[in-house]
């Protein structure tokens, strides 16, 4: 099974849109994942119909028992993460702020604090046109969002038997949710955009990327709109041998596709043409 | 006062708002700017100016290895698995460190001390009279997100107005930005995409008790659906930007469209004084 897939750096290039659309036209079975566990958009465009959904269980959480509790403050103190805190006279532990270390317990003398499970979303699993879709619903301020990536990837790698290509769609940024998105990936594609941010983020999610020595591609999206800046995308990548695979032409019936709940690749105009085009390199270099 | 602009979906404009509200409002007053999107910040591609450079350090355990008497309890503590107890030494996997001390507590031959570990970097400059920016970077391939956009915050500490770029998303990162702030501007588009990621970070502030309003970027009028949720949540709308060629092409190039276009300039003071009147307004 080939693993690939779509990030940006920065939000809002086109990821998902693009994403959908390779789902759709490149050969083979395929499994998708859906790693935006923040905000996950693919679902919008694929319709899944849920085949089954399971609570996601991030790292534990401490609780403080305040019958045993001494008001010591001692788990305050050891604490950085500021989660605990004297409300009303009695230690209490922010859910969102605790980040499950357990450092707390280590230093409680009355065994006060206990470590206990805590849901912090729910991955679900759908079937699409396109073959199944593994994405997941983050509650809102949780955090865990790079081990939730984890868990879908092998949800999906548990299947590789079953399936040619693993497509991801993954999420905005550099951090924690990046990282585990582009661990074990065979190819990534960064969609950019022609702006100042575009140019500049994508250096930075190569440079990540490259920590996992995946094959690197590059799409610029809404390529028309600012030559001199696509320009300079296509200066830097050349400099550092990273592929252009493809150019799409900025097209109102982008946005139109997206209202209507389709892949862009389902209709007529330019930025669908480029994109089939694109897909079909992909599949070409796939073999 | 401490606005944040967040927006749930990366992409919709935060920046654009962010950068374009504080440069207006810095012809009037002291203005704080803070770059919490620290894993792609871009605030300083707008005011390109000289930085004054920090560095922000984790602790990470280091082992004292004559102490050490390899009995595992650290690598039992630590839940992220970054030290693992072998044979004959202890492992460590800094890149997986929390930074949480509990090695350290745990460790009965107190032979754990802990040593700084940079993960970013915090840069101050002064770009436009009025103004002072506060940009956080985390460095490429860290995952202290937060760690970073606390020390960014730190550095705001006491100031008078301050307007905060947020990361998108709407996990730790944007909880950590949106502590302590008086009032959460939320920039949205007029998609399925653009709504259904507003939903989720309006249910982010609403859990945090922070009041908030809306503002609709690249609207093209097909904004029924983010009006009428916008109606529904009792979130105000604030300000809505067309989709506008033009601004897109000044923005894009790095430029403030407020800069160039002046009743856009008469706006977004407008907007400066709407946000006054209701933070105050929710003050105690």
């Amino acid at each position: 099974m080939i693993r690939m897939a779509v990030v940006s750096g920065k939000g809002g290039t086109g990821k998902t849109v693009f994403a959908a659309s390779l789902a759709e036209l490149l050969p083979g079975r395929k499994i998708l994942v859906d790693a935006d566990v923040d905000a996950s958009n693919l679902p919008l465009l694929l319709s899944p119909k849920t085949l089954w959904e399971r609570p996601f269980f991030g790292m534990e959480r401490a609780r403080i028992i305040p019958e045993q509790c001494l008001s010591c403050g001692a788990c305050r103190d050891a604490c950085r993460f500021g989660a605990i805190q004297l409300i009303d006279n009695q230690y209490r532990v922010d859910t969102l702020r605790c980040e499950g270390c357990a450092a707390c317990t280590l230093v409680c003398p009355a065994e006060a604090v206990v470590m206990e499970p805590h849901q912090c979303g729910v991955i679900s699993c759908g079937s699409t046109d396109s073959g199944p879709l593994v994405y997941a619903h983050l509650f809102p301020g949780e955090g865990n969002s790079g081990l939730l990536v984890y868990e879908l990837k092998k949800i999906a790698s548990k299947r590789e038997a079953d399936y040619d290509l693993m497509l991801v769609d993954g999420p905005p940024g550099t951090g924690c949710p990046l990282i585990s998105t582009v661990s074990g990936m065979d190819m990534v594609i960064v969609v950019t955009e022609p702006s100042v941010s575009g140019d500049h983020d994508l250096k930075r999610v190569i440079g990540v990327a490259n920590r996992f020595h995946p094959r690197v591609r590059v799409v610029i999206n809404r390529a028309d709109l600012n030559p001199e800046r696509s320009e300079s995308i296509e200066t830097f990548c050349r400099e550092h041998q990273i592929p252009i695979i493809g150019r799409i032409p900025f097209d109102k019936s982008v946005i139109h596709s997206v209202r209507m709940g389709i892949p862009i690749s389902r209709t007529k105009g330019p930025a669908s043409e480029a994109i089939h085009t694109i897909a079909s390199n992909i599949a070409q270099e796939l073999g | 006062m401490h606005i944040v602009v967040a927006s749930g979906k990366g992409g919709t404009g935060k920046t654009l708002v962010a950068a374009n509200l504080a440069f207006v409002l810095s012809g009037e007053k002291e203005v704080t700017l803070e770059d919490c999107d620290v894993e792609e910040p871009n605030l300083h591609l707008y005011f390109p100016s000289s930085v004054e450079s920090e560095t922000v350090n984790i602790r990470i355990p280091k082992v004292d290895e004559a102490a050490c008497t390899l009995c595992g309890r650290c690598s039992e503590a630590c839940r992220y698995g970054a030290i693992t107890t072998l044979k004959d030494r202890v492992l460590l996997f800094p890149d997986l460190c929390h930074s949480c001390g509990a090695c350290a507590l745990a460790c009965p031959a107190l032979a754990i001390e802990e040593v700084e570990r940079p993960v970013g970097v915090v840069e101050i400059s002064f770009p436009e009279p009025g103004l002072k920016l506060i940009s956080g970077r985390l460095n490429e391939g860290e995952v202290q997100t937060v760690t970073v956009i606390r020390e960014v915050k730190k550095r705001a500490e006491g100031d008078p107005l301050v307007i905060a770029d947020a990361p998108p998303g709407t996990s730790c990162p944007l909880v950590e930005t949106l502590e302590g702030c008086d009032y959460c501007v939320l920039v949205t588009e007029p998609t399925p995409f653009g709504l259904h990621d507003l939903t989720l970070a309006a249910e982010v502030v609403r859990i945090m008790g922070i009041p908030a309003g809306v503002i609709i970027n690249r609207n093209d009028g097909k904004d029924r659906d983010i009006v009428e949720f916008a109606e529904a949540h009792s979130l105000p709308v604030l300000m809505s930007i067309p989709l506008d060629t033009e601004i897109a092409r000044i923005h894009n190039n790095g430029d403030l469209f407020c800069r160039e276009i002046p009743e856009w300039k008469d706006k977004f003071v407008a907007l400066g004084n709407d946000l006054a009147t209701r933070a105050i307004r929710v003050l105690p």
